[in-house]
């Protein structure tokens, strides 16, 4: 699929044929310091069920450390994060993947000595429930727990067309199908809420288009709740339903691409004059 | 020259169609795995009767959609067992399946849908339906566009399109009020109804349909299944297109008449992995594969620890020596014998084992000439490779080499029910009930194609040798005659020289002359590392290929050839005399080779008359000024004073070792 492939699809999809759901992430006046230095400053948006979302702006916008609040690494020191409709409280990470959010990395994190396959397998780990005895055995329910996690990761990676690599240690596979490979892992965690971290940074422009076309996919065949941050505008204005610019940790726009392509403050955060 | 072989009669009573095969076939081995596909990370088996069930409810469901007996239903995809239940489906219902390249642009594929007429098509996923749409516009008579994965298609509302899963659910809705539907239908279909249309490749002109009937397709596959003694036990991994008559006789028309198991790769990236996984009994591929394998064992190879190499280059050694006559069941000394089994153990069998062939009893390749180091390579480590002639017209083959009987420059002999005879200008003639009915709406062309005594002419020059073996020398226009009456066939010099690895390129000319010439240009790549190990310095392709010890390599290999020729009463006249080699590669850009790099000989010998006319005048330097055109279209002129070398000829009659 070629790029305006891909615009036209999503301007159908922009059309109404897809039914975004209730709010399921709102996020209230967020603000959050390190020390002296203000990361983000008082920031309100929301993410709707079903929809593509986007984060961008210039380097040191804020961008990961919205993203890492939306994940509960961070905790801001003002403001309220209402997930589902419920006030979320301090939290650890992993309490968030509980509730349904999965992420990916900008800087990969996958174990490299290990197969495709196990990588994307350790993804299930929170839905396994035989103890870490009977697995080591492969005795029991341990065996029949995994025959089906298997199953589900075999789904995933024909899915996402990386069956030649399956056995292939991770380390050995250039890097846009490592990506994939993260984004495999976290949609192995059946997320409502996906997190992409720059899923495009440092790809060709043919992995930038398999993997939106992936993104789509993922959106379209399971639903999933999509929040991505993003530097290339190209690819964020083609794929998303709506878009957060932030520049030096305040939002200057918010909308759908093409109000946010015209909004005077974001075309001078991005090149630096006004026209 | 009539061929005797054929013992039994060429169909069987009461199994005339490929869907009495099917039938049958369930009937008597419903539970026998018919097809495999790998979904999933698992191999998922179809057994006989699950595909039979499978077929008479797509048949069903494209009868409800309103097919009728000869009409005409387009396949696009890759190799998958459902797309082969939809060849099967539409052949039940006396419809005509046409095998479409899944690789094509939407444009190329509009001229096929157009001359075919088609109103359905049956294609693998969201990509060939998207391309079914592209073209819709012209092809208005298309109707129904069935598709077989359902990824990404949920946002598709044309009317045109339908899920294969949906269209069986309507075929299995009718078998409930109508159960032997399918079978009435199959009941009206005859041997001599069209099974297929295979478009041939149109390096010519427009693609041709070319329309083979039933009985033309179950003989050849019982002339093959005879000829190799197949059984229903063979495994097969069908991983090349659809449409080309290849894969349809090896994959779908054997394995229906046999009943074997057709295994269905995952996806083309896999195919490797899933070749040791399934390890065929039975295996096709065109040279080229052949030779990416080898490479990639030697680039591992050049990897290994000392001790590994110096073992893999031993008993290659030892493989080499006396590997094929082990094969061939010729006798072999009782200390090399040894030798072998000691190399089957450490170096053939893991070797084949991961090439996946360790189970091969048949291997073929054709399409293309192979390189006899790459043939011998793969008969020496004791796999059954042999090589066969055909074309599409001829259900695939004409010739197949026998076992036992290899030769390195000959296709074999005819098959069962194959009769072929030498015209008196060479051109091989063919005849027998595996011959094409016709080219779809093109009586022309097909009358162009049999003559009056019902053969098949097939365009290129071969004789038989003194036992009974056809040689194929080159595309019969091509042929001529040098001024002492010797054969003069430039592909069959050129495939020769261009064996060598350090030439890339030749072109040779002798037609009524005394003798034979030829162009060289080197292989950059192979000449280059040559180079470098003896240290020779050199800039680049022009100051290379002027080199003088680079001409002693270049004659060195064309020596050879000509100690080749000189063994071939046929063509011992036709020996390059004279040689040079070019100081540019030979170009598309340059209009001197096709776009699929075959080089275009009268273009050349216009470009470069001066040089031909100084070869055959004997002079020892030539010098010559051409136009090139550079990658952003810019031209230039380069201008060389060429170095024209001779090589050795050698007397009529003169085996190798005498030379």
């Amino acid at each position: 699929m070629d790029m305006t492939d891909s615009s036209q699809l999503a301007a159908a999809e922009n059309s109404g044929r897809r039914r975004f759901g209730d709010i399921i992430l709102d996020l209230q006046n967020i603000s959050l310091s390190f020390g002296g230095v203000k990361a983000l400053t008082d920031i309100s948006f929301n993410v709707r069920e079903h929809e593509i979302r986007s984060i961008i702006g210039p380097n040191g916008a804020g961008k990961s450390s919205m993203l890492n609040v939306i994940n509960g690494v961070y905790y801001p020191q003002e403001g309220k994060v209402f997930y589902r409709g419920a006030e979320r409280a301090r939290m650890e990470p992993y309490m968030a993947a509980r509730q349904g959010i999965a992420r990916t990395f900008q800087n990969l994190a996958l174990f490299k000595g290990m197969s495709v396959l196990d990588n994307i397998m350790t993804g299930r780990n929170l839905q396994m429930r035989s103890n870490i005895f009977l697995q080591a055995l492969r005795i029991g329910p341990a065996q029949r727990e995994e025959l089906a996690h298997r199953e589900q990761v075999e789904r995933i990676i024909d899915f996402l067309e990386i069956q030649a690599y399956r056995k292939t240690p991770v380390g050995q596979l250039p890097y846009g199908l490592q990506k994939r490979v993260d984004l495999g892992r976290a949609l192995a965690l059946e997320p409502q809420m996906l997190l992409l971290d720059e899923p495009m940074a440092g790809m060709n422009v043919e992995e930038k288009q398999d993997m939106c076309r992936f993104i789509l996919d993922v959106n379209d065949e399971f639903g999933t709740t999509i929040v991505l941050i993003e530097h290339d505008m190209g690819v964020v204005m083609d794929i998303s339903d709506r878009v957060v610019v932030l520049d030096y940790g305040k939002k200057i726009g918010d909308g759908a691409p093409e109000e946010v392509r015209n909004n005077e403050d974001v075309i001078s955060a991005y090149l630096g004059t006004k026209h | 020259m009539v061929d005797s072989q054929a013992a039994a009669p060429a169909l069987e009573p009461g199994l005339d169609t490929f869907p009495r095969y099917l039938m049958h076939h369930a009937k008597l081995r419903p539970q026998h795995p018919a097809m495999r596909e790998k979904e999933y990370g698992i191999w998922q088996s179809y057994s006989w009767a699950e595909v039979a069930e499978n077929v008479c409810a797509i048949a069903a469901g494209l009868a409800e959609l309103g097919f009728r007996r000869g009409d005409r239903l387009a396949i696009v995809g890759d190799n998958r067992p459902r797309l082969y239940w939809s060849i099967m489906a539409c052949q039940c219902l006396g419809g005509i399946p046409v095998m479409m390249y899944q690789d094509a642009v939407a444009q190329e594929m509009t001229y096929v849908l157009q001359d075919a007429e088609v109103r359905f098509a049956v294609v693998e996923d969201q990509e060939q339906v998207d391309k079914m749409l592209e073209i819709a516009g012209e092809t208005p008579l298309m109707e129904r566009i069935i598709y077989e994965d359902q990824r990404g298609m949920r946002h598709y509302n044309d009317a045109q399109l339908l899920s294969l899963e949906s269209l069986q659910t309507k075929g299995r809705l009718r078998l409930q009020s109508q159960p032997d539907f399918v079978d009435g239908e199959i009941a009206k279909g005859a041997f001599d109804d069209i099974s297929v249309m295979l478009y041939t490749s149109g390096t010519t002109g427009k693609p041709k349909g070319v329309c083979q009937t039933h009985e033309a397709f179950i003989t050849s596959a019982r002339g093959a299944i005879q000829f190799d003694r197949l059984s229903e036990r063979e495994d097969i991994l069908s991983y090349l297109p659809m449409a080309w008559v290849g894969d349809h006789l090896f994959s779908f028309a054997q394995a229906t008449v046999a009943g074997f198991t057709i295994n269905c790769p995952e996806s083309g990236e896999t195919v490797m992995n899933d070749l040791r996984e399934i390890g065929p009994t039975y295996y096709f591929a065109p040279p080229r594969v052949f030779e990416n394998l080898l490479t990639q064992v030697m680039i591992r190879m050049e990897d290994a620890g000392a001790l590994k190499r110096r073992l893999f280059s031993h008993f290659l050694e030892v493989a080499k020596g006396c590997g094929a006559d082990i094969l061939e069941g010729r006798p072999v000394p009782a200390m090399q014998r040894l030798q072998y089994w000691l190399g089957s153990l450490l170096i053939y069998g893991p070797l084949k084992n991961v090439l996946g062939m360790n189970r091969i009893r048949v291997a073929y390749t054709a399409g293309a000439a192979i390189g006899p180091e790459l043939f011998l390579f793969y008969r020496s480590i004791g796999i059954n490779l042999k090589q066969l002639y055909g074309q599409t017209e001829t259900c695939a083959y004409v010739c197949l080499q026998p076992d036992g009987q290899i030769k390195l420059d000959s296709v074999g002999k005819p098959g069962p029910y194959v009769e072929v005879k030498i015209a008196d200008n060479g051109e091989v003639l063919v005849k027998g009930p595996m011959l094409l009915k016709s080219y779809y709406k093109r009586p022309d062309a097909t009358a162009e194609a049999l003559n009056a005594d019902g053969y098949f002419m097939t365009g290129d020059a071969g004789y038989f040798d003194e036992d009974g073996h056809l040689k194929i020398i080159d595309r019969a226009k091509d042929v001529g005659k040098t001024a002492d009456g010797s054969m003069f066939a430039p592909n069959f010099l050129e495939n020769k020289l261009k064996f060598f690895q350090h030439i890339k390129e030749a072109v040779t000319f002798g037609n009524g002359r005394e003798f034979a010439t030829a162009f060289i240009n080197i292989d950059l790549e192979a000449v280059g590392n040559w180079a470098e190990k003896k240290g020779i310095p050199y800039s680049g392709y022009t100051d290379l290929a002027s080199r003088d010890e680079v001409y002693g390599l270049i004659r060195e290999c064309v020596e050879e050839v000509n100690a080749d020729l000189a063994a071939d009463p046929k063509m011992s006249g036709a020996q390059i005399r004279h040689f040079l080699i070019l100081h540019k590669e030979l170009d598309a850009d340059d209009g001197e080779l096709t776009r699929t790099r075959k080089v275009r000989r009268n273009f050349i010998a216009d470009k470069y008359a001066v040089l031909i006319d100084a070869m055959f005048a004997g002079k020892a330097r030539q010098f010559i000024e051409t136009q090139v055109a550079y990658e952003d279209g810019r031209v230039g002129k380069v201008s060389a004073d060429l170095r024209i070398d001779e090589a050795r000829t050698f007397p009529a009659g003169a085996s190798r070792q005498a030379a």
